[in-house]
């Protein structure tokens, strides 16, 4: 109806940059290019489309696990790739995978959120709970240890958590809902932490490809904002809260720079990437060696992997085992680290997504 | 920091527990952060290294070391940058690139004070064959760009002349040279090309970038103008850190480790950085228990994403003291360019003492990346994929060669747009901006020297 009547009524009014037609409903994010609102979508699903089909994300007859939170990454990824499966026959299977921190008035609702997904694109739902997994809910593990270093629990937890259901999915890869703004945020925090091993595989599209589950991000040039921006046209249901036990995590130093960046130059987030991907990163960087815990058998550089270590301490009634700088039962070492949560963060969202 | 070191640990990530470890300690002394020495006694406060003097007093940062110790510490960080990286020998005669700013200026007097115990070697040594090197000092008036009244600009030269006199001999030769001279020296209305050059650049950053790759051939053209074997620049830990992350976010990752090194022989006149490894706190700190005289009117403002990324590291380094130099560590663990080191001497008109010392010296060509070609502007190395189709060299004139021969970052945020005004754009660049690019071809010798170097024979071999 807005075209008709640009149209008709304004002939020299600005119109769509793309399809020069219809009237421009937005700003695109990551061009500053005035566009009408079908133009957004299929450039928006256009450009996803071709991140898979070029680094070859999905193979015919694939299982893939959407890792979904209910937020809006998750959301968006699963209508997306529920979508683009369809148009151009990917023949993968796709499924949710969620997983269920046990935190009351946080994950219960976004999980309502999930289930709503489930029938509204079709696609099978796994729900995963620490409470099954490892005996303890996020609520029982905070009242144990209280505000500080909780997160630490929850991401170790979420990543195994993550791999375990897809094994009982049986898929071959889960794809998680990282964008682009969360990759040039974890590029920075690399080089803010002087972290070479992470530095020079965090801007692959796929990673875990020598564990048991790849993971892969289609989101990886997928501007933050756009991503809200179709959410919103689409009228999409997803939940928009933040964790109760890390408020204050949400925003971060480096969060904040990429931001301003953004407002100055909107291409500097791709441009983090692209040097994040064209780093030299020298052969002879020493590398943590990758093994097996000896209890789980999960991986782990490690006797025991860190999920293992940070159960016996809850078990044991030491909570405080493996937290911070000591090792844990790894050698014996229990020195106890000050932190405190997520005040002068340099980083953001380090809970409450599917980020390991 | 909370949440992630936690996630960080599961695989063991030991590197940030020591930035960790020393975060803490380092809220205690500012300007410590890397030694770890404990023992903070609040009631006896004396330096920490020769434990009887007082502690320097000053506002706001709490030092720990007494005035000699904390200037012999950072000497000593000069002195181990210069000798490690072959940075000057006794034949070279090196121009000091001087800003006013705390950061030159406390080079120029770790240079002059270098230059001042070589003399007295020499006046003591009986066969005097380890020459002394000379020095010079380099400034660029970038009052064509900046514009600044006339009477400032006179007091500014005024206190930098007397600076450079007043450094005991041997005199060091003081070049003012105005950036416009960047063009040849036959070429008409130079500051008004300059001018409508830096004009046609729209994007803010781009304008600074540019601006500061011509200041770079001003004093590359300096040098080897007046005979220079070395450039040294004051560049310090924190400017390197803020370089790292503005060429991250501008998308220079392959090219990043050519400019942070401690040696970029790139240029017919290596630079070299030898405060690569101070802070510039420490700088300032020096200059002001010193008595060294700073003069900051000539430098430009700061705008666009370079000012934003200083901002940033500032917060950063408020937070945690010794961000810049993760920053920078984290940085110096890429794989440097087959120019970043100072290339052997094989000249047999250098005097053997000369090449003997530098054999001394850890030479032995580490890991590095041979690259075949270079953006004509930033001077940097390119990456295969960045290069688009670029199969004629020779016709640079061009301006259908000259866009896909520049590395993407200049070409979005220094050449212009519309491929009509890029004719213009080119004409209006000093001519060695182009010749730079020919003279690779030339230096290609380097690279193919670089790719049979296994099977090559030195003499350096037999004393490894």
């Amino acid at each position: 109806m807005a075209e008709a009547e640009s149209k008709q009524r304004k002939p020299g009014a600005r119109l769509c940059c793309i399809c020069s037609q219809r009237r421009p409903a937005l700003k695109r994010p990551k061009t500053l290019e005035q566009i009408c609102r079908e133009c957004f979508y299929e450039v928006f699903e256009e450009e996803i489309h071709q991140v898979i089909v070029q680094n070859q994300l999905f193979k015919p007859g694939e299982r893939v696990a959407i890792g979904a939170s209910g937020g809006k990454d998750s959301t968006v990824l699963a209508y997306v790739l529920s979508e683009l499966n369809r148009r151009h026959n990917y023949g993968v299977d796709l499924f949710l995978l969620s997983i269920d921190e046990g935190i009351t008035g946080y994950r219960d609702d976004s999980l309502e959120t999930v289930k709503r997904n489930e029938i509204q694109y079709g696609l099978p739902l796994k729900i995963v709970s620490y409470k099954d997994l490892y005996g303890w809910t996020m609520d029982e593990i905070v009242k144990v240890i209280g505000l500080k270093n909780n997160c630490t629990f929850c991401g170790v937890f979420r990543r195994q958590a993550l791999d375990r259901g897809a094994a009982f999915l049986k898929v071959d890869k889960v794809a998680t809902g990282h964008n682009a703004d969360d990759i040039a945020e974890t590029v920075l925090l690399n080089i803010l932490r002087g972290d070479i091993a992470r530095l020079s595989r965090c801007t692959s599209i796929t990673t875990g490809e020598d564990g048991p589950i790849p993971r892969c991000k289609p989101f990886k040039y997928t501007y933050e904002k756009e991503i809200v921006m179709y959410a919103y046209f689409k009228r999409l249901d997803y939940f928009s809260t933040e964790c109760i036990y890390s408020p204050n995590a949400y925003r971060g130093f480096a969060r904040e720079f990429i931001k301003d960046l953004e407002r100055i130059r909107p291409r500097a987030i791709l441009d983090i990437i692209r040097s994040g991907e064209n780093f030299r990163i020298s052969t002879s960087t020493k590398m943590p060696e990758q093994g097996t815990c000896e209890r789980c058998g999960y991986i782990s550089s490690q006797k025991w992997c860190k999920a293992c270590v940070l159960l016996e301490g809850l078990n044991r009634g030491l909570p405080k085992l493996g937290i911070g700088r000591s090792r844990g039962l790894n050698n014996e070492e229990k020195r106890e680290k000050k932190q405190s949560n997520g005040i002068s963060a340099i980083e953001s969202k380090a809970c409450g997504t599917l980020d390991f | 920091m909370a949440c992630s070191s936690g996630a960080c640990q599961s695989n063991n990530c030991y590197k940030q527990e020591e930035e960790e470890e020393s975060e803490q300690n380092s809220i205690a002394s500012i300007l410590d952060a890397k030694r770890g020495t404990e023992s903070n006694d609040p009631q006896q406060s004396l330096c920490i290294k020769c434990k009887a003097n007082s502690p320097i007093s000053c506002t706001g940062e709490d030092v720990r070391f007494c005035a000699d110790c904390f200037r012999s510490n950072l000497y000593g960080k000069f002195r181990l940058a210069v000798s490690s990286h072959a940075m000057i020998t006794p034949s070279d005669k090196v121009l000091v690139a001087f800003s006013g700013g705390p950061a030159s200026r406390v080079a120029l007097q770790f240079v002059h004070e270098m230059q001042n115990r070589a003399q007295k070697n020499f006046d003591a040594s009986r066969d005097r064959s380890l020459p002394v090197f000379g020095v010079g000092v380099a400034v660029i008036d970038e009052s064509a760009i900046y514009p600044i009244p006339a009477h400032e600009f006179d007091e500014a030269i005024t206190e930098i002349k007397l600076v450079v006199s007043n450094l005991a001999p041997p005199t060091k030769e003081l070049h003012i040279v105005p950036i416009e001279n960047v063009y040849a020296s036959d070429s008409v209305d130079k500051r008004n090309r300059l001018k409508e050059l830096l004009d046609s650049v729209t994007d803010v950053t781009g304008k600074e970038d540019l601006l500061l790759h011509l200041k770079m051939l001003s004093l590359q053209k300096i040098a080897s103008e007046n005979g220079y074997s070395r450039l040294i620049l004051g560049s310090c830990t924190s400017r390197i850190a803020c370089h790292v992350i503005s060429a991250a976010v501008k998308g220079q990752g392959y090219s990043l480790s050519a400019n942070i090194q401690y040696v970029d022989a790139r240029w017919d006149t290596p630079i070299v950085l030898p405060l690569r490894d101070c802070l510039s706190q420490e700088l300032n700190l020096l200059c002001r228990v010193d008595g060294l005289k700073t003069v900051e009117l000539l430098n430009g403002p700061s705008s666009g994403i370079n000012h934003l990324v200083s901002s940033f590291v500032a917060l950063l380094q408020e937070e945690n003291p010794s961000r810049e130099c993760t920053i920078v560590r984290t940085a110096g663990k890429l794989t440097p360019f087959h120019f970043n080191r100072i290339p052997e001497i094989s000249d047999c008109n250098v005097p053997l003492a000369t090449r003997r010392r530098q054999k001394r010296f850890s030479l032995q060509p580490k890991e590095s990346i041979s690259s075949e070609s270079f953006c004509p502007i930033c001077i940097s190395p390119l990456n295969k994929s960045e290069m688009q189709t670029l199969s004629g060299f020779g016709s640079f004139q061009s301006s259908d060669t000259f866009s896909p021969s520049c590395c993407p970052s200049c070409r979005f945020q220094i050449l212009p747009k519309d491929p009509h005004s890029m004719e213009h754009f080119i004409s209006l660049l000093p001519q060695p901006l182009a010749a730079q690019s020919k003279h690779d071809i030339g230096g290609n010798l380097n690279l193919l020297r670089e790719q049979i170097q296994d099977f090559l024979l030195s003499d350096s071999d037999s004393e490894t």
